[in-house]
Parts: C-alpha cells; structure tokens; sequence
C-alpha cells in the first residue's frame, strides 16, 4: 500500500519537475530540474521492481546505507581535495585559468565547489554515515522510519550535485558557505527533517537506558543545523522558475546573520558532529572508555552554551556595533575551555594504552585528529582577538587557520573512522595493509604541516605589508606586491595540498583491496549475511 | 526602538540569570553523589551491541528505558 503511494508521489514529482524544466528561466534551474526528474524517474523504477519487497528486520541493524555513506564519503573526499589542489595551483599560476572554459573552471566558481565539496559532501556524508552506525550501536536498536534512512542518503547526494552543477553554473547566492539558491536550500531542509526523525527516532525506541554522549553531539549537531540553515536562508524567489532570490536580511544584519551562520557551522558541522565521531570511535579504537565521563557531559554543555555566541568575531572593524564585536571575541575565548577540555578528554583515552600509539597507525591518526582539534581550537580563539585579527583578517593566515582544523581535525578523524568502518561494515577481519595507512598517515601530516606553514607565512607577510607605511604616512606596498611575494608559498601550498590528496586515494585503495581481498572475519558472525 | 529595548534587557537580566544557572545546574548535576556508577556503566555500553540490536525478540519493548539492555 504505501510502495503504491510512493510511486504516485514518484511520477508526479518526475512530471511536475518536467514542467518545471520546461518553463526554466536560467540553466542552473533547467539542470536542476532535470536532476529531480531523472532521480524520480530511477526511483519510480526501482520501487517499481521492489513492490511490497522492503524487510526491516528489528534484530538487525541497518548498515547498507552506513555502507554506501562511507563510499560517498571517500569519493567525495577525493573530488573535493582534487578540486581544491587545483585551485590552489590556479592561485600559484593563474594560466590554469583556462580561457577554452568560458569562465566555467575560473577559480571564482570552483572554489566554493571546493569549500562544499570537502565540508558539506565529504564531511557531511561522513557525518550521516557515522551517525547512522553510531546511532544504532550505542542504542542497540535498528534505525527508524524503515527506509527514510536511504532517503536521507540519497536526498543529500542530490542536494550536493544541485549545489555543485549550480555553482558551476554561476547560480550562487553569494553568502560563504551557504552558497545554494532557494530551491536547493528547500530541497536540504526536506532532507534534513528526515534526517532528523530518523536519528531522534531511534534514539527514542532505544534498547539501552541511557543516551551515550556521542548522540548528544550528533543531535546537537542536526538540530543547530537546521536553525541555521534556516534563518540564514530566509529569502525570497524572483519567481517560481529560476534560481534568483532576494534576501530578507539586509545591511549589517545580513553580515550578523551570516557570520553568524558561518561560524556555527563551523562550530556545529565541523565540531559537534565530529566530536561525535571522536567520543565513539577513540573509545572504540583504543578499546578504552572515555577517559572521563564528566567531563564530556561538561565538555558537551560548555561547547553548546560558547559557540552559538562567537560568530561576530568575523565582523571586526566592520559596521557592526563595538559591543557585539566585543561580545564574539569574548565568547571566542571562553571557548578554548570547553576545546581544550574536550581535546584533553580525546587524548587521554588513551592513558594505559599508549602503546598502541606505536602498532596502531589507525589510532595515530585520530590522535593526531584531536591535536589538530586543540591547535586550531587555540588559534581560533587567538585570531578572534580584535588586535591579533587586525593583522590576520583577510589574509592567508585564515585559510591556514580553516585548513589545520578541516584537514587535520576533520580530514583526519574522518579517515580514523573510515578505517574502523570498513572491516566493520564489510565483515572482514582485518585491514588490507597496515603499511598503506602509514603511508597515508605521513602523507597527510606531511602535507598538512606544508599547508599550515606556508600560509602562515604568506597571510602574516601580506598581512604587514598591507599595514606598512614609509616616513610620509604613504602605503609603501600595492596589493600586486603582496600577491608577487606570496608565489613561493602559493606553490608550497599546493605540494602539500597534493600530498594530502595522495593520501586519500591511498586510503580508497586500501579500503578497496580490505573488502576485496581480505577474508571474512570469523567470530561472532553468527549467520551474518548483509543486511540488505 | 521599543522592541530592541524590552528584548535587551531580557536578555542582560532574566535570561542571562537563567542561562547561567542553568549551566552551573549541569555542571553540580554531573557531580552528583552516586553519578560515578552511572557514567561509568554508560561511558562502557558502546562495547557491547556491536554485531545486532539488543532484546530477546522481534518487538521487544520499544522504551527501553527502564530496561537495561545485554
């Protein structure tokens, strides 16, 4: 009965899309269109095949859709670090710029490609995979909704291919990081919702009584996401066929509103739904529990009550009133605490098995995580500072600044968690090469530290050099000197960046060869087949 | 502007008063007598469960809240 009411709903998305299509005022709209119609069209024909199939076995948790999470997020990890290697080099040498593209492959439209593609697909795969395995097995209950939970994936994969065709396409709202029009920022708000009924219902028809702190991360993480994404999005269409908007903010507001965006997505994508990742998969890991309870709970209350506060720090020296620029800044400090704390509770995990520091290649890497998490958590609050930020704002410092957090935190703790995922979710019993995670491992750290120093180099240098005067109160340098000079480190950016690159395409072989190559794990499979 | 005033202050008094007790109450919550066994118990549940829910059946009662699950 309700397959029935699936495929009505299916066709009439496919022919309302069609029509759509049809009366499109600009391409990016055209495109998108074109890209619901076909996925209803393949969903209509695939439930079409599996009438009245769908098994929710109770006794068994939901993994095939963690499966296809945790490949999404390795493909779309690599498309994301290569989009980024690439504008980088376009910085360096701007003949990369190529004119046979018509502007299409400009760095103005592939870097909030790259931004979306490393953060909201890579990193927001990683989150919904995680916390859809994370989820059922700290509450030893099957995910809710029956199959919303593949819809969720698949919604998201659709909202990241309108947003990248988008942004190709010069459909852009212009706010960073919240760059999609209005039509993908509906579509993410459906998805979203049943992202959410998915996670708090399977927390509310969990089988342990209480809620592990993991899940309050991820919860925290989901909700704040939908208020932001909300209040930030709040906008107008010019008319129900093109992609245009009008925005209800203006003027200073607009610039609150969305560093205020900005920052707690930082604050809450980046950083609570990540320190989920950190509370579950350390302690699993290194076969420990967290190191303190309490302080988590403290750890997860402090972060909540901070970072909500700490946006206008972007908007220093601008038209926002002096005390709320003062009240970001203060915020921003207090916040080393709650990091710091969080960052000392990840590390010391690992007291009385710090040996395995030197077996464990897997565990460096998240360990390695969490001291990224604690250096960008201290050079957060550092450039928040007004007088430290009159030298850093606008400068290369603050893309080192972002880099150290979403590369080495980030980037890090999500490898850690893919590496304990796949044998997991493929039944295998081990890795395919311990060496090939070193490898990856070095290659990354390597390539961070590369990243990391050279821009902060260039974005101090050109940061002083904007400010220098000569004895006549004149500017000695123009804004072409700053970029001429910055070229050595621009190049040095990109080996690294590229390094980093190199690492992750190790890590999806290896991670290939695992499932291939490697036996079954034996124990405790007891009629273990696939789920789905 | 009337509205801006009302909600400042609010929020520089009650809410603020709020907030921070609110935060101090976690806090003294989390230190309880008797939360060690408690937070102990929870900070371990992620080791068990790995390979299939918990519970004996297909609809085992949902709330499992008072039902310890292994």
């Amino acid at each position: 009965m309700w397959d029935y009411v699936k495929l009505i709903v299916l066709a009439a998305v496919a022919v309302l899309a069609a029509i759509a299509a049809s009366h499109a005022r600009d391409i990016a709209y055209l495109v998108h269109m074109m890209i619901f119609m076909g996925a209803a069209v393949i969903a209509f024909l695939w439930q079409i095949r599996h009438m009245e199939e769908a098994v929710h076995n109770q006794n068994e948790y939901m993994d095939g859709v963690v499966r296809y999470g945790v490949i999404a997020t390795a493909f779309w990890g690599v498309v994301g670090f290569l989009v980024g290697v690439v504008i980088a080099f376009q910085l360096a040498f701007p003949d990369l710029n190529f004119a046979a593209l018509q502007g299409y492959g400009n760095f103005g439209r592939l870097r909030p490609l790259h931004t979306s593609a490393v953060i909201f697909a890579f990193g927001g795969n990683a989150l919904i995979a995680t916390a859809f395995y994370v989820v059922q097995r700290t509450t030893a209950a099957r995910l809710f909704g029956g199959g919303l939970a593949w819809f969720v994936f698949w919604g998201y994969q659709i909202f990241i291919l309108m947003a990248a065709t988008g942004y190709v396409l010069g459909s852009t709202q212009g706010q960073e990081y919240a760059e999609p029009e209005w039509l993908t920022d509906l579509w993410l708000t459906v998805v979203w919702v049943a992202f959410l009924l998915v996670y708090l219902g399977t927390l509310i028809k969990r089988r342990e009584p209480h809620i592990y702190v993991a899940n309050w991360f991820y919860l925290s993480f989901i909700v704040t996401i939908a208020m932001l994404h909300l209040v930030n999005n709040l906008q107008i269409p010019v008319s129900l066929f093109g992609s245009d908007s009008v925005p209800v903010w203006s003027g200073v507001q607009s610039a609150m509103v969305q560093w205020w965006y900005g920052h707690n997505a930082v604050g809450f994508f980046l950083t609570a739904g990540f320190l989920g990742m950190m509370y579950y998969f350390i302690p699993k890991q290194a076969e420990r529990p967290v190191y303190s309870y309490k302080l988590s709970i403290i750890h997860f209350w402090a972060l909540i009550f901070l970072y909500i506060w700490a946006g206008p720090h972007h908007l220093h020296y601008t038209a926002l009133p002096d005390w709320a620029q003062t009240l970001g800044m203060t915020f921003s400090i207090m916040l080393w605490m709650p990091s710091w704390g969080g960052m000392i509770n990840g590390l010391m995990t690992l007291s009385g098995a710090w040996d395995k520091l030197r077996t464990d290649p897997v565990i460096r890497m998240m360990v390695v995580a969490v001291g990224f998490y604690g250096m960008a958590t201290f050079e957060g609050p550092m450039m928040s500072i007004r007088a430290v930020n009159s030298l850093s704002h606008y400068t290369d410092w603050t893309i080192g600044h972002v880099h150290s957090g979403a590369l080495g935190w980030n980037g890090m703790i999500t490898f850690g968690a893919l590496y304990y995922l796949v044998p997991k979710l493929w039944k295998r019993e081990r890795l395919y090469s311990l060496s090939l995670v070193s490898w990856h491992f070095w290659l990354a750290t390597i390539g961070i530290v590369l990243y990391a120093a050279s821009m902060w180099v260039t974005g101090i240098m050109e940061g002083l050099m904007w400010r220098q005067v000569d004895a006549q109160g004149f500017l000695v340098n123009s804004f072409a000197d700053t970029v001429g000079a910055k070229f050595p480190m621009y190049v040095v950016r990109g080996l690294g960046g590229t390094m980093f690159l190199v690492g992750a395409l190790i890590m999806c072989y290896n991670l290939w060869m695992t499932v291939r190559k490697v036996g079954e794990a034996k124990p405790a499979a007891t009629a273990a087949v696939a789920a789905e | 502007m009337e509205t801006y005033t009302l909600l400042r202050s609010f929020a520089d008094s009650w809410y603020l008063l709020f907030m921070t007790a609110f935060f101090v109450g976690i806090i003294a919550w989390a230190w309880r007598p008797g939360s060690r066994k408690v937070q102990d118990e929870v900070a371990n549940s992620i080791f068990r469960n790995d390979d299939r829910p918990a519970g004996d059946g297909a609809q085992a009662p949902s709330n499992g809240l008072s039902q310890g699950a292994r």
